[in-house]
């Protein structure tokens, strides 16, 4: 059983990284459930989507997409203020997996407040000392500079996830598969090359 | 049948083309939206699609094609619902020929909505079976379950999956397009007894329909979407969709469970086997969202049947009365029933959270338009009547320019009555291209016929942008993906007697504050049509950045509130992944300090 929490802000691909694992773990025969937000809240606010595989083989039953506080096994966030504002939804010793970059939010500019995105990484930081999370954090916004391209932010998310080994039953060539099934013909080979610019 | 991992709005979809439905109409709301969308997508050529001007028109033509015999699907949100309860009221007495499902998408929360008013108090109070889906996959059931009662006892049917269901996404077995059904459709008979609502027919009608309910009521309890599972506890809990889903979880590995009643037709309730439940509690929680309508009815059985069974609730107070349920809300009530200890790990406290709510895009036209206006009437006395939308989001700061929001249409009669009150006012009403044509039309007539003074501004972005860009009468494109004619607004709003229609580009700042300004001081209802399109339609021309002309006032932030102008160390930068290139911060910066 997997229950994933996928946080971050509008705008940021968190549906197509969430329809990915999701392709892939049913394509190894895993059930799985999901739930999105859309609407209102997808310009700029905050947004997270839930996402549950399951076994039958193993006994495991899903009966919903979400599931209650303190029962998330994985936090993959693509902003550092969204893994916290999630924090509660993990079990203690649970993954969380974060793009190091802030996304500064139009009310801290216009109110001059201090987010810089350093004083979210830096609690991570103290709760990975406490043994509360594993922790894995990297500047996404650096990598995808490196491979000139914001837009593969989503499957560096998945590409760090997947190398983390937290994840039950999904390797990177299922990703990639579920990359070839889902994403534009013209767009494969940029998203399958990110991937793989992080694990392969 | 086979394995999709589906959205339930796309297992609702595929399952009404599944059963033979030949007719989808609709009015894009979230969470609706993806049903009709879903089923343009997948249709035969045997199916009809069509996005309606609004949820009224929509539901009407249905329900001509299920005069004719074809089954006929409509979707809306549960406000739409509203707009559409003319027809559905009369409906509801004249009957259907084919099977018609109304699908009515409830959001609890509410979420993207401005009501959390309950689809199953619709059903009530129409009088119509209602279906409650607790899953995808039983909302992908369901659909077939409705088109069958809807044909055999002639009377649409409600079908009202909540957000969480909607959104909701699954692997669910699904029919093969083989397997699909085929329902001919006998064409219009005609028949004035039956197609023409006179007071006799409705008096006869709703004597037929009490009968019909009492009827399905028997039936139902024994349909699969019902369910009553004894405990071992004297304790029951009752509830519906999603939150049904949620008490499963939750009751999952105790070892000592209460009796659980599932609700999946809350319209006509399922009574023996509500009364069978009844019976093995001595006292039931009813977990629901909006509206009590479970607790409302096992009170009323217990009265009807003397029971001594303690119903608890929302209306006793024991269970939350507005938004949503969750699994930890459900988890945690569940638990403190029952008598159990939940243990919780406490982290440290987190550092303050920065607040995220949604803006307008980077580069959307809206932006530009509310800020003409809004330095055009600078240190007047002015309203602005907004409507729902995108622009919605005007009123964040620091555009700062909604006023008013009520529902679809509303801000053009809002503003004049704010005018007529309120005279020296002057009174402005925003309206998108999509609502213009679902229901602000209207509201010009009214203005034009009783001489109100008023300024009319259409945010034209060529879209309905907030619920997924949807065509509509101004595209000139249908969900037959046809290409028609597009409905002129200028030439729509002269026709009604607008004598001042003028057009402008929001992005030429200076230009479309002259223009608000010499148009909004005269007399009458005059419009502004700010046409540009939506940001996300379009390609993103080359990225602004700030020179070292900048001299951090901070200008552009505070005007503007564009998400692409951050602060970083202590500097304005602009983002260029999240910049349109829409040029607006360039014209407002005292400084000439904003570049391409
Ligand atoms: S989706 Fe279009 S109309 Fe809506 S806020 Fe973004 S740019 Fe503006
Ligand atoms: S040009 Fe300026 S206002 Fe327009 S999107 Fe870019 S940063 Fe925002």
């Amino acid at each position: 059983m997997n229950n994933i929490l996928i946080a971050g802000v509008g705008g940021q691909g968190i549906v197509l990284a969430s329809k990915l694992i999701a392709f892939a773990a049913s394509g190894n025969g895993m059930d799985v459930m999901g739930a999105e937000t859309i609407g209102m809240a997808q310009k700029g606010g905050s947004v997270t989507g839930f996402l549950r595989t399951a076994s039958a083989e193993k006994g495991e039953k899903l009966y919903c997409p979400m599931f209650p506080k303190g029962k998330g096994d994985i936090i993959i966030a693509f902003e550092p203020s969204e893994a916290v504002r999630n924090i509660s939804c993990l079990k203690k010793g649970g993954t969380v997996i974060v793009n190091t970059n802030p996304v500064m939010p139009v009310t801290a500019a216009l109110t001059g407040g201090s987010y810089s995105g350093s004083e979210m990484t830096d609690y991570l930081r103290e709760l990975e000392k406490g043994s509360y999370i594993k922790l894995f954090a990297e500047d996404m916004a650096a990598r995808c500079r490196e491979l000139g391209n914001p837009r593969v932010l989503n499957i560096l998310m998945l590409g760090l996830t997947v190398k983390s080994g937290t994840i039950d039953g999904i390797t990177a060539e299922d990703i990639k598969n579920a990359i070839r099934k889902n994403v534009k013909p013209q767009f494969v080979d940029m998203n399958i090359g990110a991937l793989e610019s992080i694990c392969s | 049948m086979h394995k999709e991992y589906l959205m339930g709005n796309a297992a609702i979809g595929r399952a009404a083309l599944a059963a033979g439905m030949s007719f989808i109409s609709g009015y894009p709301g979230t969470p609706s939206s993806e049903v009709l969308e879903t089923a343009a997508k997948y249709r035969t050529d045997k199916t009809y699609v069509e996005w309606s001007v609004n949820e009224k028109a929509a539901l009407e033509a249905a329900a001509g094609a299920a005069y004719c015999g074809a089954r006929s699907m409509v979707t809306m949100k549960q406000v739409g619902l509203n707009v559409a309860s003319d027809p559905l009221m009369s409906l509801a007495y004249v009957g259907v020929k084919g099977g018609m499902i109304i699908l009515v998408a409830d959001d609890p929360g509410p979420i993207s909505s401005q009501t959390e008013q309950d689809t199953r108090t619709f059903a009530l109070y129409s009088k119509l079976p209602c279906f409650d889906p607790g899953s995808v996959e039983e909302a992908y059931r369901m659909v077939r379950d409705a088109f069958e009662l809807s044909e055999k006892y002639r009377t649409p049917v409600i079908l009202r999956p909540t957000t969480r269901i909607c959104h909701g996404y699954a692997s669910i077995d699904v029919y093969d397009e083989s397997e699909y059904l085929e329902i001919p459709a006998e064409g219009f008979v005609k028949d004035s007894s039956r197609w023409v609502i006179f007071p006799k027919l409705s008096y006869n009608a709703h004597m037929a329909i009490e009968k019909r309910n009492r009827e399905l009521s028997s039936l139902l309890s024994s349909y699969e979407g019902n369910s009553f599972e004894r405990g071992t506890l004297k304790t029951g809990i009752a509830s519906h969709g999603i939150s049904a889903a949620y008490v499963s979880e939750a009751l999952e590995g105790l070892s000592e469970k209460p009796s659980f009643l599932k609700v999946g037709t809350p319209f006509p309730f399922p009574e023996d086997l509500a009364v069978g439940f009844l019976k093995s509690c001595d006292e039931v929680y009813c977990i629901e969202e909006l509206d009590p309508v479970i607790e409302r009815e096992l009170t009323y059985l217990c009265g009807e049947y003397r029971l001594d069974t303690h119903i608890l609730g929302k209306l006793s107070g024991d269970v939350h009365t507005a938004g949503e349920n969750d699994p930890s809300y459900v988890n945690s009530l569940i638990n403190s029933v029952l008598g159990n200890v939940l243990q919780t790990e406490r982290m440290p406290d987190p550092p303050a959270l920065p607040a995220r709510p949604p803006v307008l895009c980077a580069g959307c036209p809206h932006r530009a338009s509310f800020y003409a206006v809004k330095c055009a009437m600078k240190g007047k006395k002015a309203v602005f009547c907004g409507d729902i939308g995108c622009y919605t989001l005007g009123n964040a700061k620091p555009l700062d320019m909604v006023d008013t929001c009520l529902c679809m249409g509303a801000g053009v009669n809002i503003a004049q009555g704010i005018g007529r009150a309120d005279p020296d006012t002057v009174c402005f009403a925003f309206v998108g291209d999509s609502t213009f044509f679902a229901s602000a039309v209207t509201g010009a007539i009214n203005g034009v016929y009783n001489g109100a003074d008023m300024t009319l501004v259409i945010l034209d972005n060529s879209t309905t942008a907030m619920t997924g860009h949807q065509p509509h009468p101004g595209t000139g494109r249908t969900m037959m993906g046809d290409i028609v004619e597009k409905i002129d607004i200028g030439a729509v709003l002269k026709g009604v007697g607008v004598t001042e229609v003028v057009t402008a580009d929001p992005f030429d700042h200076e230009k479309a504050v002259r223009t608000v300004a010499d148009t909004a001081l005269k007399k009458g209802v005059k419009a502004i049509i700010f046409k540009s399109p939506c940001a996300m339609l379009i390609r993103p021309e080359k990225a602004y950045s700030i020179t070292d002309k900048c001299t951090g006032c901070k200008g552009c932030i505070r005007k503007i509130g564009c998400p692409a102008i951050v602060i970083e160390n202590e500097k304005v930068k602009i983002d260029t992944s999240l910049c349109t290139g829409c040029g607006l911060c360039a014209q407002v910066c005292p400084f000439g300090a904003i570049e391409r």
